[in-house]
């Protein structure tokens, strides 16, 4: 009987700190056996439980997109006990990786629809892994909009990929920050829904929009796409909760009949609608 | 129906018979009530007993159990890799388990041994047990199997069901597994003129407690969750969790990693949606930090949620642990004909 409680062994090839305040690092990850990496298959919107050895396990949405391949990628914020310790690993550091866990953005339903991407602060992870997959596969896709916001210039993820995204012209990016005192910066300044007002697409059966971020832009951002007429099917999320086993076997992470780690994270704002308020 | 006749000598040398091949487990006096626990040669499980205090998971779902073992230490080749344990596999044998707590396991399977995922450290030690089961003559007043799927007599989830005579057993052979264990103790003598059909009526007349949860799953999940009743059901709770504690249907575990220098072990224990800690986010956020919102998922879970997923009743085999033992008297019962019979304003 297969355990699925057993991580893939990993090793640590790159780390690279996301953010000036250095809360945010991205860990690039290599399977010590590299058959691990086939029966890893993954598609862009799962995550995977990052086992640091003696410390414990978090829940983390993979970054790099299933058309990367050799390695797996994951930006983890520092919070608490095990991602603390994370942040103090170095490059061939041994770990565990267990997954590919957790449902996926609608890939499927996506094809030949257009994209409106929502995202703010360090949620994006899982969107960097959909953008890439979608600019892989680009003309399974019809129009791609990306609206990017976090506090501050420094605070934003992917840097210098949200640069070649959009000099590559094939993806409308709308970076913006809060705020800035940066004379240089040339994108937009405002909050994400604000932004998310000005330039996402109005709606249609044929465009759907995920949204992934702190609950406060995703509770602005809602009236937003509701007065652009998005109908409530068409708007993807995906949840976080405190999560243990991850595969909808300890009880912890439940909404309702459905756990987030097994049953989501991805739900459409229509699902959501019909369970608990929690 | 194929009924045995054990006389209590025979039982006594059938214990010992199996003792050999099979990890024996029974209920023992345990302080003011009884408890489930591994016995070898020369013991003999105590089958006049009420009900144990607490259920009888730990048989097949221990409190605490070793999930992988590894090391730390950089100069050796498997540092930092977990490693699965060695666990024992020979079959274990689980005597005077009555109908409810047997049942429990059947509801538990739903959750450890799905399509997608097999939890090994439950589905190989429940695979590997043959439960011997003690009839119910004398249901105590919180007792309320039959409304709960089962009976007092009832086969769900045993190999074999004893019921107590006069001088020995009456036993039921209920499955293969329960026919071979019965066959290596040398039980094997046909049972004569026993009534076990009269007895298991009388038995079940005894259960005064209906309980009606056949309007749960029609319920709309979204409406009984902001139902006003459950301030009111909530009050009087302090959250001990003994509720959960001392449940069979009830599963919710923790993982931890525990470690002594370069050594350590991933542990699994069990855990409890009434304590805070349960939905406690790194961030500090809690999804249900207020009693009355644990209090409401702990009862949804068990009679609307599981309701809804599986089809199959309600999560719970009316063995009234919970009405017994909890402090304030917060009873199952009655909350669930609030959530039953509920009608939205």
């Amino acid at each position: 009987m297969q355990n699925p409680y057993l991580p893939y062994p990993v090793r640590i090839d790159e780390i690279v700190t996301e953010t000036e305040d250095r809360m945010l690092k991205t860990f690039k990850l290599v399977f010590l056996n590299p058959e691990d990496e086939e029966k890893f298959a993954y598609k862009a919107g799962q995550f995977a439980e990052l086992s640091i050895t003696g410390k414990g396990e978090v829940p983390i949405g993979i970054a790099s997109s299933p058309t990367e391949k050799g390695f797996i990628k994951f930006t983890v914020n520092k919070t608490g006990l095990v991602t603390g310790f994370m942040h103090d690993m170095k490059v061939g550091d041994v770990m565990g990786v267990r997954g590919p866990l957790g449902n996926w953005y609608p890939w499927e339903t996506l094809e030949g629809k257009n994209v409106v991407i929502v995202g703010g602060g360090f949620a994006f992870s899982t969107l960097r892994a959909s953008i890439v997959y979608m600019l892989a596969n680009r003309d399974k896709f019809k129009e791609i909009n990306v609206i990017y916001g976090a506090r501050a210039p420094e605070l934003l993820l992917y840097k210098d990929e949200l640069a070649e995204w959009e000099a590559a012209g094939d993806v409308k990016m709308h970076i913006t920050v809060d705020g800035t005192d940066d004379p240089d910066w040339k994108y937009n300044v405002g909050f994400v829904p604000t932004i998310a007002e000005k330039f996402a697409p109005p709606a249609d059966p044929d465009t759907y929009a995920i949204v992934c971020g702190p609950p406060a832009m995703i509770r602005f951002t809602q009236p937003v796409l509701d007065k652009l007429g998005y109908d409530h099917n068409n708007i993807i999320n995906s949840l976080e909760k405190r999560m243990k086993c991850g595969i909808g076997i300890c009880g912890r992470c439940n909404i309702g009949e459905k756990f987030v780690c097994k049953d989501g994270p991805v739900f459409t704002l229509d699902q959501l609608n019909n369970m608990p308020a929690e | 129906m194929k009924l045995i006749k054990i006389d209590n000598e025979g039982w006594e040398k059938g214990l010992e018979k199996l003792n050999g091949s099979y990890r024996m487990f029974g209920p023992f006096e345990n302080q003011d009530s009884h408890a489930f626990k591994q016995f070898g040669q020369g013991e003999s499980p105590d089958m006049s007993l009420k009900n144990t205090h607490l259920s009888a998971k730990s048989v097949v779902y221990p409190q605490s159990q070793v999930m992988f073992e590894y090391t730390t230490d950089e100069t050796k080749d498997d540092h930092h890799i977990m490693k699965e344990v060695a666990t024992d596999e020979k079959p274990a044998a689980v005597f005077g388990i009555r109908p409810c707590d047997a049942a429990s396991f059947l509801l538990v399977q739903r959750n450890f041994d799905s399509p997608e995922y097999k939890d090994p450290y439950w589905v190989k030690p429940y695979e590997a047990s043959t439960f011997v089961g003690l009839a119910c003559d004398d249901p105590d007043s919180t007792c309320f199997c039959t409304s709960a799927g089962g009976g007092p007599y009832s086969d769900n989830g045993l190999d074999l069901l004893l019921s107590q005579e006069e001088g020995g057993f009456t036993c039921q052979v209920i499955t293969e597994k329960g026919e071979a264990l019965a066959k290596s103790a040398g039980w094997d003598t046909a049972a004569e003129g026993a009534d076990f059909e009269g007895k298991k009526q009388a038995a079940e007349k005894k259960i005064s407690v209906k309980l009606d949860s056949s309007k749960l799953k029609d319920q709309k999940t979204t409406e009984l969750f902001s139902a006003e009743f459950w301030d009111d059901v909530a009050f009087s709770c302090l959250n001990c969790g003994t509720c959960t504690f001392s449940c069979p249907t009830c599963w919710c575990f923790d993982i931890q990693d525990e470690n002594q220098g370069t050594d350590g072990k991933r542990m699994r224990n069990w855990d409890s949606c009434m304590y805070p800690l349960f939905t406690l986010e790194g961030s500090g956020h809690n999804p249900r930090p207020s009693k009355v919102q644990r209090v409401r998922q702990r009862f949804m879970h068990k009679l609307k949620y599981y309701v809804d997923k599986y089809e199959a009743g309600i999560q719970c085999v009316g063995c009234g642990r919970c009405i017994r033992l909890c402090p304030v008297n917060i009873d199952i019962r009655t909350v669930c004909d609030k959530m039953n019979y509920y009608q939205s304003a």
